[in-house]
């Protein structure tokens, strides 16, 4: 699995697709952990595109909370963007809605990151 | 079968308040809309048809105590939480002046796990045969410890109950009074166990105290093998899942979310949530067991899962 990063200012947006469950997650932890040790610093923000994400298990949620806490053992956060309304409904029934700023777009979550992550996403 | 829930919920007992009882009272006061009622009885009906759960019900209460009722002469309990109190009343009541034979079956020795022994009324009584079955060394070395002075009034040794202790092996069936029993390693501080009971084609898993490592593959597909096809999985489900996961990660339990996957993967026919938070309240717990029948809802790939949440005082029939 390969996650591809796009960068807009002082934020990188990293899409996530399909379903993440016990048979990936290992796989899924590997992968993002990775791209937040990569990009999340200099107080870069890290935005999780969930619109491709069509299911996830616990074991994919633990894989959220792992990255939450290593994005903020570097000095950023995670937030997340445009989940599809199982993804969003798993988010709240597990209370991670507690734990990560959602966002209903990837351009909300960057305009909560600052001004110009906006305005890059806007310009691209 | 049918199983009977004496105490159901985690870590220590508790009970509704005054100010909890006199917001139910209003509550369904206001919910009664100014409606007359001729007697206690047609108010008890329209208390028991129509108030909703949250007003008409709580779920306590005792500490874990959970009775499978095989039909069969002897008595099965899991656990001798504060529950096994009301459940020796039950016993006695039952039994009128014969005395019982009763087997317990332990998941560990943590205090809230055998706590309700020294009140558990056959153990006073002559005659009475009790075996305590667990897979623990210590099982006996807790029972006589937390009778002893100073800590309680009656030793351990004047019980008047014929009292043996019983060891099983984990993940092998034992065959008591015509139920197949087997324990199963659980991850808990100290090693609990769950038990599988069958018994005419009929399956109860009573699993508490339970943590699952999502990240264990291995762990996961063992417990789904415990669990598989089983009628009713009584299940720890002491957290949401974020708890579980993180504040209270290596605590010993589990959630509402995990016992919903679990069961799906094994195949199982009835979820119980059992071994409620003592923080939680009523309309906490409803919260988590409405969340978790929308998750097996939006999950659901074949048949449907039956989620309810365990209360002193329910009981299921296979």
């Amino acid at each position: 699995m390969a996650l591809k990063a796009r960068s807009y200012a002082n934020a990188h947006v990293i899409p996530l697709a399909g379903r993440l469950d016990h048979d990936n997650s290992e796989a899924y932890r590997v992968e993002l952990l990775s791209q937040i040790e990569q990009h999340a610093v200099g107080g870069a923000a890290i935005v999780l595109d969930l619109s491709g994400l069509k299911y996830v298990s616990s074991a994919g949620l633990r894989v959220f909370m792992l990255a939450s806490r290593q994005a903020k053992a570097q000095g950023s956060r995670v937030l997340v963007a445009a989940a599809q309304p199982m993804v969003a409904e798993i988010f709240l029934i597990s209370r991670f809605n507690l734990i990560f700023s959602i966002h209903p777009t990837v351009r909300d979550a960057l305009a909560a990151v600052s001004a110009e992550a906006a305005e890059a996403f806007d310009k691209a | 079968m049918r199983i009977r829930f004496w105490g159901t919920r985690g870590s220590i007992p508790v009970s509704l308040t005054a100010a909890d009882i006199r917001d139910k009272l209003a509550r369904a006061l206001v919910a009664a809309s100014g409606r007359r009622f001729a007697s206690f009885e047609e108010a008890h009906e329209y208390a028991t048809r129509e108030l909703d759960f949250s007003l008409t019900h709580t779920f306590g209460g005792h500490t874990s105590c959970v009775e499978l009722d095989t039909g069969g002469p002897e008595y099965f309990v899991c656990d001798m939480g504060s529950g096994a109190r009301p459940f020796g009343a039950h016993v006695l009541a039952r039994q009128g002046r014969r005395p019982p034979t009763v087997n317990v079956f332990m998941s560990h020795m943590h205090w809230d796990h055998i706590m309700g022994f020294p009140f558990f009324g056959p153990a006073y009584m002559p005659g009475a045969k009790i075996r305590i079955h667990s897979c623990h060394d210590a099982c006996e070395h807790a029972f006589r410890l937390q009778q002893a002075a100073p800590c309680f009034p009656v030793d351990f040794d004047y019980l008047s109950a014929s009292i043996e202790f019983v060891r099983l092996v984990p993940d092998q069936p034992r065959e008591i009074a015509g139920v197949t029993v087997t324990p199963h390693l659980q991850l808990h501080a100290g090693d609990s166990y769950g038990f599988r009971f069958e018994k005419d084609g009929r399956s109860a898993v009573y699993t508490t105290d339970s943590e699952h490592k999502l990240e264990n593959f291995a762990e996961s597909a063992d417990f789904v093998d415990f669990l598989r096809d089983a009628d009713v999985v009584i299940f720890d489900a002491m957290y949401s899942m974020l708890e579980a996961i993180s504040v209270k990660a290596d605590w010993g339990h589990s959630s509402n979310v995990v016992g919903v996957e679990l069961c799906q993967m094994a195949g199982a026919r009835h979820l119980v949530l059992f071994h409620h938070e003592p923080a939680n309240d009523d309309a906490t717990l409803l919260r988590l067991l409405k969340e978790a029948r929308r998750l097996e809802e939006l999950t659901r790939g074949g048949r449907a899962l039956e989620i309810t949440s365990a209360f002193d005082g329910m009981e299921i029939e296979l």
